[in-house]
Formats: C-alpha cells, sequence, structure tokens
C-alpha cells in the first residue's frame, strides 16, 4: 500500500521536477540584467529582453485583480453566509460552470464585448477577459476557506455581542484568511500564464507601454510569439521567457505568504 | 433574595420539533445554579434562550418571556447584541480567537463596544485575567497567540473574555467537559470566586460537578423541567422518582 502511494508521488512529482528542470537548463543560460529590463529586439538581431513583457502582465494581472478579487471575495462571502438563498446556489453553480469554461471562449467573449465594440486592442480587456476567469475560482476557494472556520468561533463572537457582519469580517474572516490568500494565489498563477484569452484582447506589443487603452505585451504572449517563431533565437528566448515567467509567479506567491504569515509566534 | 432571571413557560423549537417545553425557573442573583439532564433534554438549548442566541440557530425560535431583572429580553425593541453583553457565555469547546493574541481575546468584548484608550483596556484585560485565575500564567506573554495555551488555560482565558465587558450574568455550556481533572477543579474553584460578582448559571453532565459547584439545581427531561430546588435538597431528598432514578444513575 505505502508503496503504491509513494510510487503515487514520485509519479506526480516528476512532470514538475521535469518541466523545472527543462526550463532552468534551456533557459537560464539567456538570462542577464538586460533581459529583465530591456524591450523585446528587433527580428533577426539577438539580445533584447522581456522588460516590457514584465511589466505589461504585472498590469493586466494587477488590474485583472483589482476588478476580480473583491467580485471574487464578496461573492464567496456571500454564499458561504447564505448557504441555502437562491442567489448562493445560483451563484455557485454559475462559478462551477465557468471554472470549467475554457479560457479561450472567455477570450472569444471579452473580444467581443470591448474589443470589437471599440475597435482597437486593450491591456484593459485583457484584464477584464482575465477577471472573468479569476472571479469563479476565488469565489469558490473564499466559500471553502469560510466553511472551515469552526462554527464555534462565529458563536463565541455573537455570544460576547458582535454584530453578525462584525462577527464575520473580524473572526471569521480573518481566521480564514490565509485559506482565502493561498486560493487567490493559486487564482494569480493561473491567469498570469494563460495566454489564450489575451491572445484577443491585450494583443501584445514589442514596446514598453503603461497605456492600458492600447496593446500591452504579457509574458504568455511573448512565450508564445517566441516559441511558434522561426527562429533558434526566438526559441531560446522563449524558454528564458517562460523560465521568468514561473520566477514572476513564485515572487508573487512568496510576497503575499510573508505579507499574511502567522501575527503572533507560538509559544 | 433578588430576581436575576425568571422564565416563564419558555418553549424553544428548533423548525417544528420542540427541544424545550414550558420551563418557567427563577434564578437568583449571585448564586450557581446548576441545570442537569440526559444528553438531548434541552438543558444547552434552555441555556441559549437566555442570551438570545438560540435563535441564531437554524430555525431556532421561542415562546415565553425571559425576564431579565423583569425586562422581557424578548420584547421588541431590545437588542440582542447589547442583551448579549449583559449576559454573556462560555462554551464547551474553548473558543479562544486563532487570529488574536491572548490581550486581544480579553479585550475584544470590550473593544466592540465602543473605543477605550490603552490604559484602561490594560486594566480591563488586567482584571479580567485575575478574575479568571490566569494572570500569572499568561502576564508574560499577553501578545502571544492564544493557541499556545493549554485546553484548560484557553477555557479560562474565554472566561476572561466573557467578564471583561462585565455582564450580569454567566452562562456556562458544560465548561469543563473537554478538560482534564486538573482543568476542571480551577473552573470549579472559579465559579466558586465569581459568585460574589456575577450570577450563574451552568450546564453539566457530570452530576457530582452539580452537586460541588451549584446552589440550585433544575433536572430536565424531555424538554420539560421535572424538577428544581435547592442543590442539597434535590440531590439527598428528591420530590419526583424521575430525578431520584436520574441522580443515582438508574437512567440517563
Amino acid at each position: 500500500m505505502v508503496v503504491v502511494l509513494a510510487s503515487a508521488v514520485v509519479v506526480a512529482v516528476v512532470p514538475l521536477v521535469f518541466i523545472l528542470g527543462t526550463l532552468i537548463i534551456k533557459g537560464a543560460g539567456s538570462l542577464n540584467a538586460m533581459f529583465f529590463v530591456a524591450a523585446a529586439a528587433p527580428a533577426g538581431q539577438t539580445g533584447g529582453g522581456v522588460g516590457h513583457a514584465i511589466v505589461g502582465t504585472l498590469v493586466i494581472v494587477g488590474m485583472a485583480c483589482l476588478i476580480g478579487l473583491p467580485f471574487g471575495i464578496g461573492a464567496g462571502i456571500y454564499a458561504a453566509e447564505y448557504p441555502g438563498t437562491r442567489l448562493a446556489v445560483g451563484c455557485r453553480f454559475v462559478a462551477d460552470v465557468m471554472n470549467g469554461t475554457p479560457s479561450i471562449v472567455v477570450g472569444v467573449v471579452a473580444w467581443a464585448w470591448i474589443v470589437a465594440r471599440q475597435g482597437h486592442f486593450s491591456a484593459y480587456a485583457g484584464s477584464v477577459a482575465l477577471a472573468m476567469l479569476m472571479i469563479p475560482m476565488v469565489m469558490r476557494t473564499t466559500e471553502e476557506m469560510i466553511k472551515l472556520v469552526p462554527h464555534s468561533l462565529r458563536e463565541a463572537a455573537l455570544a460576547l455581542g458582535y454584530p453578525r457582519w462584525r462577527a464575520t469580517l473580524t473572526v471569521v474572516l480573518r481566521t480564514a484568511l490565509p485559506g482565502i490568500v493561498t486560493g487567490t494565489l493559486l487564482a494569480v498563477a493561473r491567469i498570469a500564464g494563460e495566454t489564450a484569452p489575451l491572445l484577443f484582447t491585450a494583443l501584445g506589443n514589442q514596446y514598453f507601454s503603461l497605456d492600458v487603452s492600447r496593446p500591452m505585451a504579457a509574458l504568455p504572449l511573448v512565450v508564445f510569439t517566441y516559441a511558434t517563431g522561426p527562429y533558434q533565437e526566438w526559441h531560446r528566448l522563449a524558454w528564458a521567457t517562460a523560465l521568468v515567467l514561473i520566477i514572476v509567479v513564485l515572487v508573487l506567491s512568496l510576497a503575499a505568504r510573508l505579507a499574511t504569515r502567522q501575527r503572533y509566534p507560538n509559544g | 433574595m433578588t430576581i436575576r432571571i425568571e422564565t416563564d413557560r419558555v418553549t424553544a423549537m428548533y423548525g417544528k420539533f420542540t427541544a424545550v417545553k414550558g420551563v418557567s425557573l427563577r434564578f437568583a442573583a449571585n448564586r450557581v445554579h446548576a441545570l442537569i439532564g440526559p444528553s438531548g433534554c434541552g438543558k444547552s438549548t434552555f441555556l441559549r434562550t437566555l442570551n438570545r442566541m438560540h435563535e441564531m440557530s437554524p430555525g431556532g425560535w421561542i415562546t415565553g418571556q425571559v425576564l431579565l431583572d423583569g425586562q422581557d429580553i424578548y420584547a421588541p425593541g431590545v437588542n440582542a447584541m447589547h442583551l448579549r453583553r449583559r449576559v454573556g457565555m462560555v462554551f464547551q469547546k474553548p473558543t479562544p480567537f486563532p487570529t488574536m493574541s491572548i490581550f486581544d481575546n480579553v479585550a475584544a468584548g470590550v473593544r466592540v463596544n465602543g473605543r477605550r484608550g490603552r490604559g484602561e483596556l490594560s486594566e480591563i484585560v488586567e482584571r479580567s485575567l485575575r478574575q479568571a485565575v490566569l494572570w500569572d500564567e499568561v502576564k508574560d506573554r499577553l501578545h502571544r497567540s492564544a493557541l499556545a495555551l493549554s485546553g484548560g488555560q484557553q477555557q479560562r482565558l474565554c472566561i476572561a473574555r466573557t467578564l471583561a465587558p462585565q455582564p450580569e450574568v454567566l452562562l456556562l455550556d458544560e465548561p469543563t467537559a473537554s478538560l482534564d481533572p486538573r482543568g476542571t477543579q480551577l473552573i470549579e474553584e472559579l465559579l466558586f470566586e465569581l459568585r460574589t460578582n456575577f450570577t450563574i448559571v451552568i450546564v453539566t453532565h457530570n452530576l457530582h460537578q452539580a452537586a460541588r459547584v451549584s446552589d440550585t439545581t433544575t433536572f430536565l427531561y424531555l424538554g420539560t423541567m421535572v424538577e428544581h430546588g435547592p442543590t442539597k435538597e434535590l440531590f439527598t431528598t428528591p420530590t419526583n422518582e424521575q430525578t431520584e432514578a436520574y441522580i443515582t444513575g438508574r437512567f440517563g
């Protein structure tokens, strides 16, 4: 039994190690300071970097969080606090369906809503698409994490004379926070790597840009472009960019974990 | 003797299920009152009607009256939140707030009542922890997590937290059920002290505990009040056959 389970663990971990290993072997060699700060070099020339795409990913994902987190967390709190209501049941159903929707479909919808109407690609269309992917994930984890908080804690707060909203915010939500942050991080990591919804929305850009109403570069788009391109040089850059994407996600998770670590030491 | 709490034909329901049937009782001020009875007899539910926590349970509603100092706590216009600050409650399992320090746990019920100065808050926290006989054990780690305390300490912390807003009545729902003998003994001794300042109603499974700590005892069975009287009399000369059978261990 133990052997079977242990080999399952090994099989599960192998692809992860393999992915990381391949990225480091093929990508690490191309990493240098310029790669992180410079924008793309014109086709045919060597050098250049993905600074513009790092900035673009941060802007697009950041805006997606600003749009998605309030709705996702709010809906999750509602569904956990009023679980039997029609709104909550409906919301849960829609979220589950959305979680299973291919991201390219979401991208097409965002294209139809924003890009087609305005007649041009834009970073915020990309953010809206990513936010739509993020909301159901964040909603469901928030709900599950709140449900894990023992009922007795809420009762203890109510018995102290807490109004219900305050018991929810200061005791229940605060207790569930590490779990909610973890869930949010998973969602951020997932959307940061999404390529398909950005193809129709943020489009990509060779240059630095902070104008969210214009096309903007993003790491997954750069990986996509370079990896499907004809040049050896581009393939090299694609590996390096993929490694950078992983690093960005890793740094984001670490930062959020540090920010929400346990406030009081035990003992 | 002042009557602190009086209930008049209190019937408590969960939806259509009746857990407590027409219980009328009087609890004198500054006494310890025990509620005993087999599991499912409605003693915890009855306790929860005294601070309006029963209505927070799914489907929970009551008929009848509960008077605190002569005022009906279910009258329209009575704020349940304000009431619960006057009638504190301690639960079976210790429930320290895991994200708060020991200090913040004790201060929680005071802060919810309005802002206080730092100095005043410290005084309240120290006084409450002393009342709960926990001060000496935690005074050097007030700003550490409450989860590092032992089960017995956590339960005394919860008592301190309940005492901090200075309630008149203290409701305890099997407060020692999850504690070891030493923790149980400390809390029983504590109840004896607290009696001078508070009116205490304790639900207990443990008949010896009821006999040790309480002044009056009420025996509930299947949601009805079977017998109520001074603890000594109820345990030595019960007037009801069921009571006698229960306290001598023949059922329940």
